[in-house]
């Protein structure tokens, strides 16, 4: 059939993606909402156990993969491609190093017997199994995103090579950048409510 | 403006040889109108699964205690049967069966934004399907939680919850693709010089139903993740013995689930407005009114979701305000129903099979409607609130509004779908079975729900027996009705006479074009100079 090409509509499209997974995470805002007001104590010092070290750096490198994507979209637009693939490069290489810290974060956790079902952990307080219980699924599922987002960069990475995404036609890319903004915005969320806020 | 490189312009979707021949060449076409019929296909088997799963219920209410099935087995009927037509049957239902066949038509459009993406999205309502099935099939026995997997007893029972659980989440998902695809549609692929309010209502419906069903099933899809963590990892999020709130289940539920009845009666709202005008051969009373109130309904209806949970446990003021915006919503959906009766009047009126079904629709609508007005009141909702009343509303809504307009909206486009007519006589005397099967099946439900009879349970007090017994005659008749119907249109698909291009007059735009449609809808996207139902050019 005849090719038909509306780069307004893929781009409505992405922004009405966006608004389900800022719904799907909403739910969990609101169930995080609900907990912490019924166990204020716990979710104080439950949440300043946590590394607020590690936390910080994979916030400043997700900032700085949503700068470089960012930048790789203008190159794009100017005709750099070489440039623009270069920054996506970057942008993986900062995504795979959020995911390190998350696995040594994790691994941290473990380590002092803070797992989902552990028999610490069911020893420990309501409010301290409900804070771990949304820390890990809420940053699980945040670290899956992060995971589907590489897998898009990368797709956006070879459609570069293979010439199909290009200066006159990169919607796919400015789609992905979006997609990572959102996960990267997502964060920015998940930060504060559970490393910073006593 | 569309080059065709096939030549097929003369060539109907049906006939289309593309790469693929035959039913890889179905199930491979990313056409709009095959979709539909894939979906139509899927749904339609499904809701013959459904339904007898339903009568199996019905036979085993035949008589008090035991008569066909155990306590467990009636479990797992109730559960599969509501997982089977709520989520595989209703949901889509219209949007994905007519709105993927006619939306592009009826905006004058070649196909919907994202051919690829809708056959997709069939594609992962199979998976959904599958995983349903699965959880029949494999592990410790069907679910047994009911369609609604309340916490905590959907993650203490021992049945086979996960793929069922997981199914409903991947039948989301599928549902949210199909609403995206819709808004960007109408959005962006509108005729030249179809401006808003010269959209047809049913695109309007579906238009309104797509943002409930981006906003809304996301809502849902999380809750049932999560209790797929809480069945694995033991997380504790609804479950009291370690802190959880199950009440927070049921609301987290029901801020999806409620909108979701909106995505069922909506698109079927949507198709009654088009066949009013058309077999009234008048222009349609109030069409901003009819797109307004279809918008209220959208909005409104995120916001009552409470009404579900008046027993369960919330503040005083929670179920004021839940009551109050009850009773608002019910506005909209009087004002339709004002709307069309007052399109009917003065017409010179075609009756034909699908004016049947609208008609019964409207008649079945306003007792199912009225009789959720008893359940959003505070003080009656305590008294019949998990009663056989319940399941009597419910049904009055979902099977006689959503399933009548199915069947009106299946009739009306049938000569355009297939290029054949269907037997008006046998369609007539299907639809008059049906017609007393559903209210001889439902009506005394809402009596045996007064007087006390509770849902779910495969047993009852003697005092319900008659009750029940004539409820259980009127599940055969309407079975029978149902296949009557079913059988006449599968025959008249392939044996029924050829139908014109606009067998009963309509306007939109869907009639411009032959029966069936060309591969690519229109030879010419053409361009709108008049709103939808305009008559005004016809001499009265």
């Amino acid at each position: 059939m005849h090719e038909h090409r509306d780069d307004t509509a893929s781009k409505i499209g992405m922004w009405l993606f966006i608004f389900t997974e800022i719904l799907l995470f909403g739910g969990l805002f609101i169930v995080y909402a609900v907990y912490r007001y019924k166990n204020p104590v716990a979710f104080h010092l439950a949440g300043e156990e946590l590394n607020v070290m590690l936390g910080t750096l994979n916030t400043v490198v997700l900032l700085i993969s949503s700068m470089t994507i960012a930048m790789a979209i203008t190159a794009m637009q100017r005709g750099k491609t070489e440039l623009s693939l270069r920054l996506l490069y970057i942008t993986i290489f900062l995504a795979i190093l959020f995911m390190v810290n998350k696995y040594f974060e994790w691994g941290f956790k473990f380590e002092h017997g803070i797992y989902p079902s552990s028999e610490y952990l069911q020893s420990l307080s309501r409010g301290d199994i409900l804070f771990y219980g949304l820390y890990f699924f809420m940053t699980g599922l945040h670290a899956l995103h992060i995971i589907v987002g590489v897998v898009f960069i990368g797709f956006v990475v070879y459609y570069i090579k293979k010439g199909k995404v290009r200066q006159d036609r990169f919607v796919m890319l400015e789609n992905s950048g979006l997609y990572w903004h959102l996960v990267d915005l997502i964060w920015i969320f998940l930060f504060p409510l559970f490393y910073l806020i006593h | 403006m569309h080059e065709n490189q096939h030549g097929s312009h003369d060539v109907s979707y049906l006939e289309y040889q593309g790469k693929y021949k035959g039913l890889l060449g179905w199930l491979t076409s990313t056409d709009h109108k095959r979709i539909g019929l894939l979906y139509l296909y899927t749904i339609l088997t499904f809701f013959a699964v459904g339904a007898i799963l339903g009568m199996m219920m019905k036979l085993e209410l035949l008589a008090p205690g035991k008569t066909i099935m155990g306590p467990q087995a009636y479990n797992g009927f109730f559960t599969l049967h509501g997982i089977i037509m709520i989520f595989v049957v209703v949901i889509p239902g219209l949007p994905a069966v007519f709105g993927n066949f006619f939306l592009p038509l009826q905006i004058g459009a070649p196909d919907v934004a994202f051919p690829k993406l809708n056959l997709f999205s069939w594609y992962i309502y199979i998976a959904g399907i599958i995983l349903v099935l699965i959880s029949q099939f494999a592990g410790d026995g069907p679910p047994d939680t009911g369609w609604t997997f309340y916490a905590p007893y959907s993650f203490q029972t021992g049945t086979n919850m996960l793929p069922a659980v997981l199914g409903a989440f991947v039948l989301g998902f599928s549902s949210i693709l199909t609403g995206l695809n819709f808004i960007v549609t109408i959005h962006r692929m509108r005729a030249p010089g179809m401006g808003w309010f010269r959209m047809p209502l049913f695109p309007w419906a579906l238009y309104g139903t797509a943002w409930i069903q981006l906003l809304a099933t996301p809502i849902v899809g999380i809750t049932l993740l999560m209790v797929v963590a809480e069945r694995t990892l033991n997380i504790g999020f609804f479950d009291p013995a370690l802190g959880g709130d199950p009440v927070l289940f049921q609301h987290l539920f029901w801020i999806y689930s409620h909108p979701a009845v909106y995505i069922m009666i909506l698109p079927a709202m949507g198709a009654i407005s088009e066949i009013i005008p058309t077999f009234a051969r008048k222009t349609i009373f109030g069409y901003r009114a009819i797109v307004i109130s279809t918008i209220m309904i959208a909005f409104v209806g995120y916001f009552v979701w409470g009404h579900h949970m008046f027993t369960s446990g919330m503040s005083g003021t929670a179920l004021y305000v839940f009551s109050l915006l009850t009773f608002i919503v019910a506005i909209p959906s009087a004002i339709k129903v004002f709307n069309w009766i007052s399109t009917l009047h003065k017409a010179s009126i075609n009756i034909q099979t699908p004016f049947y079904w609208a008609i019964s629709f409207i008649f079945v609508f306003m007792v199912g409607g009225l009789s959720g007005l008893v359940l959003g009141a505070l003080a009656t909702d305590v008294h019949v609130h998990d009663t056989a009343f319940v399941v009597a509303h419910f049904h009055y809504i979902v099977f006689g509004g959503t399933g009548f307009a199915f069947f009106a909206a299946i009739h009306y486009w049938f000569p355009k779908i297939y290029g054949r007519m269907y037997d008006a006589g046998w369609a007539n005397t299907g639809w008059t079975i049906m017609f007393i099967g559903f209210n001889a099946l439902y009506a005394p439900m809402f009596y045996l729900g007064i007087t006390g009879m509770s849902r779910r349970y495969y047993d009852y007090l003697p005092e319900y027996h008659g009750g029940n017994i004539l409820s259980s005659i009127g599940a055969m008749i309407l079975i029978i009705g149902l296949i009557v119907v079913i059988t006449n249109l599968v025959r008249s698909a392939r044996k029924g006479e050829k139908a014109e291009a606009n067998p009963w007059g309509g306007k939109t735009l869907e009639w411009t074009v032959p029966s069936p449609p060309p591969l690519e809808n229109f030879d010419k996207i053409p361009t709108v100079t008049r709103g939808p139902y305009d008559y005004s050019s016809e001499a009265h």
